[in-house]
């Protein structure tokens, strides 16, 4: 967890990094949980033959990790985060391996409201890439 | 092949219901690596307010892109899913969603719009349970890659 995040919500605050896994394994459970089973995020030959460096992340599974993020500045209430907005600027790309794909993500504190709400402004990368751009999340602060 | 302008402001029938279950609040907890109790735990989630176990904030997608697929699916509209990227994705809740609740969505393609070779849709699904009452708004613009 984060250190309580009350205190350390002020505007223009950039806030601690935080890494995120993407295996293979990984996204065939988000295959089996969202129901999205498209080829692309799980067999190397399919994506392969139609442009793709490899298999690729779900930009869902990404969206997802994002929302770990903010979920944990909200007091690790899931519940706290109210509006949640991203862009998918590049793909994550998931090498065959144990290691898998590396999501950094960090964020800053754009605004802070009277009514105890902060909106977050997030960027997810991998390896320097921007993978979420023009991302946002209102939520309560504990 | 462009999307047919014409659909923009349509709406689609709302969908059949489907029933927010604990079990698959848990897989996709699981799925995501969200370890909150208030995504597992009934008593942590009632202890924190809520009437049973929360789902994560992207959860929705599991129930707005069934709706989503419908447009999608549209032989009128013209898109190739097999040169679909997803764009952008948007959540608006007004509350989490709960074990226990029984939603149905609706959806509006809201823009059709060319970026260079490329086109965008934007669909607004809302989900709300079967009483009315409104959980979410979910906004997703899809890309199709020109060729």
């Amino acid at each position: 967890m984060l250190p309580s995040t009350a205190g350390m919500l002020t505007p223009g605050t950039e806030l601690e990094p935080k890494s995120y896994r993407a295996t293979r394994l990984d996204l065939v459970k988000y295959c089996g949980a969202s129901g999205d089973f498209n080829v692309i995020h799980w067999n190397e030959r399919i994506a392969k033959s139609v442009g793709l460096p490899d298999v690729i992340a779900h930009g869902m599974y990404t969206m997802a990790q994002a929302g770990r993020y903010v979920t944990e500045l909200a007091g690790g209430d899931p519940g706290a985060v109210e509006e949640f907005r991203v862009r998918f600027s590049s793909m994550v790309v998931v090498p065959d391996d144990d290691e898998g794909a590396t999501i950094e993500v960090t964020g800053t504190v754009a605004e802070v409201r009277d009514d105890g709400r902060a909106v977050i402004d997030v960027v997810a990368r991998q390896n320097g890439t921007k993978v979420l751009s023009r991302a946002r999340a209102i939520i309560r602060v504990p | 092949m462009a999307l047919n302008p014409d659909y923009v402001g349509r709406t689609f029938d709302p969908s059949s219901p489907y029933e927010v279950t604990r079990v698959k609040i848990a897989e996709f907890a699981t799925a995501i690596g969200e370890a909150s109790p208030l995504c597992f735990d009934r008593e942590a989630a009632e202890k924190a307010g809520y009437p049973d176990v929360i789902a994560p904030p992207t959860f929705a997608i599991v129930i707005s892109s069934s709706g989503a697929a419908r447009v999608i699916g549209d032989k009128g509209l013209g898109l190739n899913y097999a040169m679909v990227v997803h764009g952008e994705q948007r959540f608006e809740h007004a509350r989490p969603l709960h074990a226990g609740d029984v939603v149905v969505t609706q959806t509006t393609i809201e823009v059709i719009k060319p970026i260079g070779k490329h086109s965008s849709l934007t669909t607004r699904t809302v989900i709300r349970t079967t009483d009315g009452e409104h959980i979410c708004t979910a906004l997703n613009t899809l890309v199709e890659r020109g060729e």
